[in-house]
């Protein structure tokens, strides 16, 4: 390190040519995110505190499960870039790379048991 | 890794109390940084009292007052004293700013001086900006031309000129950058606010010819989208000027090339 020029230091290894299609999928997500989470409080909120065979039936109606799934997927998938932002500025070197990973698999994961969820109810 | 405590050899001692003026009336007291790279201490808070009618209005008045009448061994930078060089900026009250332009009357309270926050220390109030530098000059702030050089000179109309205004008048003085958590946890490899304020300059001008490759070196997850629109940088810049708002046309401009 000692005997890097300043500039050899700032450019470090060039740039990765890449970062825009994250930006621009985060983007996508939110505005997304903006119609379907008022529209996921809505549906699920009109029939919080119902029978066990309401939520059923209701959530056996096409628009609260496709609403309810797509917010899980949309939803998990903007949380697993947004929390790769927040491991990647907090978290260096080896341990970047193994949260990253974990992170994935979490949200990924998070989001399967929820579809699989809806689907069990509404099918 | 994100720090949440300072390191060992960075914690701060209590300092000395340096004695009054003599027959002074209108004190003021202020409270400055001290490190010394050769005595092998931990940093202090020196405690200074200023007398306020013989002192000019700013903070710089009261620095150079101390250097001059109290302790010749304050180290900080200066130079035009009125905004233009960017020499003196430090962490004044808790705000980055040049301590020429800011004035006593604006703290309220006794006055507490750092240097610029998150930078290595050369002595008292002066950072080391070597990474700060070499991070503007790798963003190449000079014209690119791939064009015969006309005859005269590269003509730009009035409204592309305009397109400067708020941004040429950076003058690098790194309060934003210090000012970005951002920059405090990837400052190795996130180029920061001054730095993508200086891109996007060259970036915008009409007489450019090197956008592409521009944006090409600038498009990286650390290098500009480190950049979470925290806006601390529009906020402390002593310039008026909105770092932030620049680097959102640049990623604004980088989603234009994809979609």
């Amino acid at each position: 390190m000692a005997f890097l020029t300043d500039r050899k230091r700032a450019v470090g290894m060039g740039s990765a040519k890449t970062g825009t299609e994250h930006h621009w999928q985060m983007m996508v997500s939110s505005v997304a995110l903006l119609l379907l989470i008022p529209m996921f409080v809505f549906t699920f909120g009109s029939i919080l505190g119902s029978s066990y065979e309401e939520v059923i039936a209701y959530y056996q109606r096409p628009f609260p499960a496709v609403v309810a799934a797509l917010t899980m997927l949309v939803g998990f998938y903007h949380f697993r870039g947004g929390v790769q932002t927040l491991i990647e500025d907090y978290v260096h070197g080896f341990a970047r790379k193994v949260a990253i990973i974990g992170m994935i698999c979490l949200s990924y994961g998070a989001a399967a048991f929820a579809i699989f969820a809806i689907v069990r109810i509404a099918l | 890794m994100v720090q949440l405590t300072l390191p060992k050899n960075s914690r701060m001692n209590v300092g000395k109390t340096w004695p009054k003026p003599e027959g002074a009336t209108n004190l003021r007291k202020v409270q400055v940084y001290r490190w010394n790279p050769d005595d092998g201490k931990n940093p202090q808070l020196d405690t200074y009292f200023v007398d306020m009618d013989s002192c000019g209005p700013m903070i710089l008045d009261a620095l150079i007052k101390i250097k001059n009448e109290t302790d010749p061994t304050l180290t900080f930078r200066r130079s035009c004293r009125e905004g233009i060089c960017g020499s003196c900026a430090m962490n004044i009250d808790g705000i980055n700013t040049l301590a020429c332009i800011y004035g006593m009357d604006e703290v309220k309270g006794d006055v507490k001086i750092y240097p610029l926050p998150h930078m290595p220390v050369i002595k008292d109030l002066i950072p080391d900006l070597t990474h700060f530098y070499a991070q503007h000059a790798s963003v190449m702030p000079w014209l690119e031309t791939k064009t015969n050089r006309p005859a005269k000179e590269w003509k730009q109309s009035i409204d592309d000129r305009k397109k400067l205004d708020g941004l040429y008048e950076c003058v690098m003085c790194a309060c934003c950058s210090t000012s970005c958590p951002s920059y405090w946890w990837n400052g190795d490899r996130y180029l920061g606010p001054a730095a993508l304020l200086h891109a996007y300059r060259w970036i915008i001008d009409s007489r450019d010819e090197a956008t592409g490759e521009r944006l090409d070196e600038l498009e990286d997850p650390f290098k500009l989208y480190r950049c979470h629109t925290i806006m601390n940088c529009a906020k402390t810049c002593p310039k008026g000027l909105n770092p932030a708002a620049a680097i959102s046309h640049i990623k604004g401009m980088m989603v234009e090339r994809v979609v």
